[in-house]
């Protein structure tokens, strides 16, 4: 008698995303950029707000891997910060934003009636306004203060979206049998949506999560470029990028490493969140649905 | 039809006045114009900067509710108050509206359109050289910021013209400012400078609407109803005509509609980048001079886009999906 060979879903989600080449080089990939962010500053001997008078606007050379910059700040220390920002900030906002996602759709699909018609109202409103708009007037309002206060403000304006996803699936879920059956004992609402809702969507909730740092990378960068997002004297890829641009033609050093770190993080991730969809659901339409 | 269209009109207009009070709010309480004036040498008294701000409406020192009320009494009458450096906000919209609705219509237009025939083509020829190499492409184009774009169509178009010997494509402006030609001319002087900003914000749309539209196309393919149309003898092609296409773009008139949104910022940063002035520009010197009337002029401008598209996004998908209409 031939074994049976009896898989977990987890595994089986796991066997067919390694099975999809460009998600597992987008994760190969991404992963290739945390270390490098991360563990690379260790490996040059300059720091990314040193500045190196000896050098200045010089090509990229043996001392100074990326080259160096009009007053002398090195390019590859600076980009590394660069990307340690917007790595960060791409995953904070992507969990945040998910999250309350999560919690806004699952209540207004399972409550239904009036706060489902509320919240929706309030989500209707959130999306006429382009968030970038919205983030650049409130800029004054953490400038020279915290850049937590931006990851709060990209996490507020990103998650509508995913919450429409989401409350889609809750009002389908809410006739479920198990979930019927655990209101008819009584479980509170509140138990029901944590322990029972929430979970049963979590794969939609990984992938949005993952798009979603894509998503935040793209604004973050963006808003830094025209002085809206991090501020000096710290750096992100996108303030990176606006002060290579004018003298880029003549020392394209200066903006080349921050602008290719950019897309292939954001590419690589967008592979990953179209493989994860792919391997939780292969049947299913990717995203035409949505 | 006629009672769904006026339901949704309501809709529209209550979001639009609710979307440009909480812009007007957002940007009376963020920006501080009171510290233009401030830090001088000679310092300005603080009477006098007081009564300056007064007449703008924009002193923090009156109740933002009662700025709110002033404002919007002006806004009811078609006057969007003055700038903060005393010209009307009406005549600077007048002056800059059209530069980005060129912009903005003809990108999305064109990013549409092709995005869509691309999608299309990719879904009938799935896994094919033409949709892998297009599926990779769009992906790289979506991976891209619109600024990145933006800046390197810029530096390539420098580049050509620095080898061709003569300025083929303009990087910077609307029109040149010394050019004299009339009629024909001053098109192809219009179109060298319009290509590249349109470019920048089209290329991003034709990867979006591509990738969507492969994916609503697949769906497409596979269900019973075009496999139906098949077997009563209709030819592949007619039947993709006939009966695919029209399932296949209706969820896609919702995506074109908050889309503008997306258009919007993106004309920001193309304005910006090329030089032209329009609304996106303005945005963003606005809130950099911490102007709130021209900042709440853009929000609202932005507001009724998005809305009006979405509107006519309504219309449309009322007018090809029966279900809609009978609701």
């Amino acid at each position: 008698m031939t074994e049976v060979l009896r898989l977990t879903r987890g595994q089986l989600v796991r066997r067919r995303f390694m099975r999809n080449k460009l998600a597992v080089f987008g994760l190969c990939n991404l992963v290739f950029m945390f270390l490098l962010a991360f563990l690379g500053p260790y490996l040059s001997k300059h720091k990314w707000d040193e500045l190196d008078f000896m050098y200045l606007l010089q090509p990229p050379s043996r001392e100074h891997w990326f080259g160096t910059t009009q007053i002398g700040g090195d390019v590859f220390a600076l980009t590394m910060r660069g990307l340690q920002k917007s790595l960060i900030i791409g995953l904070l906002v992507a969990i945040f934003s998910t999250g309350i996602a999560a919690i806004v759709g699952a209540f207004a699909g399972y409550l239904g009636g009036k706060i489902d018609k509320a919240m929706m109202w309030v989500v209707d409103l959130l999306l006429v306004l382009p968030a970038f708009l919205l983030i650049a007037v409130m800029s004054p309002l953490y400038r020279g203060k915290t850049w937590l206060i931006f990851v709060v403000l990209l996490a507020a304006f990103g998650w509508m979206i995913t919450s429409r996803i989401v409350r889609g699936m809750a009002m389908s879920l809410r006739e479920r049998d198990f979930i019927r059956a655990a209101r008819y004992m009584g479980v509170p609402t509140r138990t029901i949506v944590f322990r029972h809702l929430i979970p049963n969507v979590a794969s939609i909730l990984i992938i949005a999560a993952t798009l979603d740092v894509g998503g935040t990378i793209l604004s973050e960068t963006g808003l830094s470029y025209l002085g809206f997002g991090i501020q000096p004297p710290d750096v992100s890829l996108g303030s990176l990028i606006a002060d290579g641009t004018n003298s880029a033609l003549t020392y394209p050093w200066l903006f080349c490493f921050a602008g290719g770190a950019l897309v292939l993080t954001v590419l690589s991730v967008s592979f990953i969140g179209d493989g994860l969809r792919d391997a939780f659901d292969p049947g299913a339409s990717t995203g035409a649905n949505s | 039809m006629l009672n769904y269209i006026y339901k949704r009109f309501l809709n529209f207009l209550l979001l639009v006045v609710l979307a440009s009070t909480m812009g007007y709010f957002l940007a009376a309480m963020a920006l501080n114009p009171r510290s233009n004036y401030e830090g001088r040498n000679p310092p300005i008294p603080a009477s006098s900067i007081d009564s300056k701000l007064t007449a703008l409406n924009m002193n923090n020192k009156t109740p933002v509710v009662e700025r709110y009320f002033t404002w919007v009494s002006g806004v009811v009458k078609g006057d969007l108050g003055t700038t903060l450096n005393e010209k009307s906000v009406n005549s600077e919209i007048s002056r800059r509206i059209w530069v980005s609705l060129r912009l903005l219509l003809i990108g999305s237009i064109l990013g549409s359109v092709i995005g869509v025939i691309t999608g299309v083509v990719s879904a009938v020829r799935q896994y094919k050289p033409f949709d892998r190499y297009f599926s990779i492409t769009s992906y790289i184009f979506l991976s891209a910021p619109v600024f990145l774009i933006a800046l390197l169509l810029k530096f390539g178009a420098i580049n050509l013209n620095d080898r061709l010997g003569y300025t083929l494509i303009y990087t910077v402006g609307e029109y040149s400012p010394e050019f004299q030609g009339a009629g024909f001319s001053s098109i192809i002087n219009r179109v060298q400078h319009l290509i590249l900003p349109t470019l920048s914000i089209a290329l991003g749309g034709i990867a979006f609407y591509s990738r969507y539209q492969r994916n609503a196309m697949l769906d497409v393919l596979s269900s019973d109803h075009l496999r139906t149309a098949r077997a009563k003898g209709l030819t592949k092609r007619q039947a993709l005509f006939k009966h695919g296409l029209r399932v296949a773009i209706l969820p896609l008139t919702t995506f074109f509609a908050y889309s503008f949104g997306l258009l919007i910022t993106g004309a920001a940063f193309t304005e910006t980048i090329f030089g032209w002035n329009g609304m996106g520009q303005w945005f963003i010197t606005a809130v950099q001079a911490n102007d709130v009337n021209s900042t709440a002029a853009v929000i609202l401008f932005s507001s009724v886009l998005v809305l009006l598209s979405g509107f006519l996004a309504d219309i449309v998908t009322a007018a090809l999906d029966p279900r809609v209409r009978l609701r």
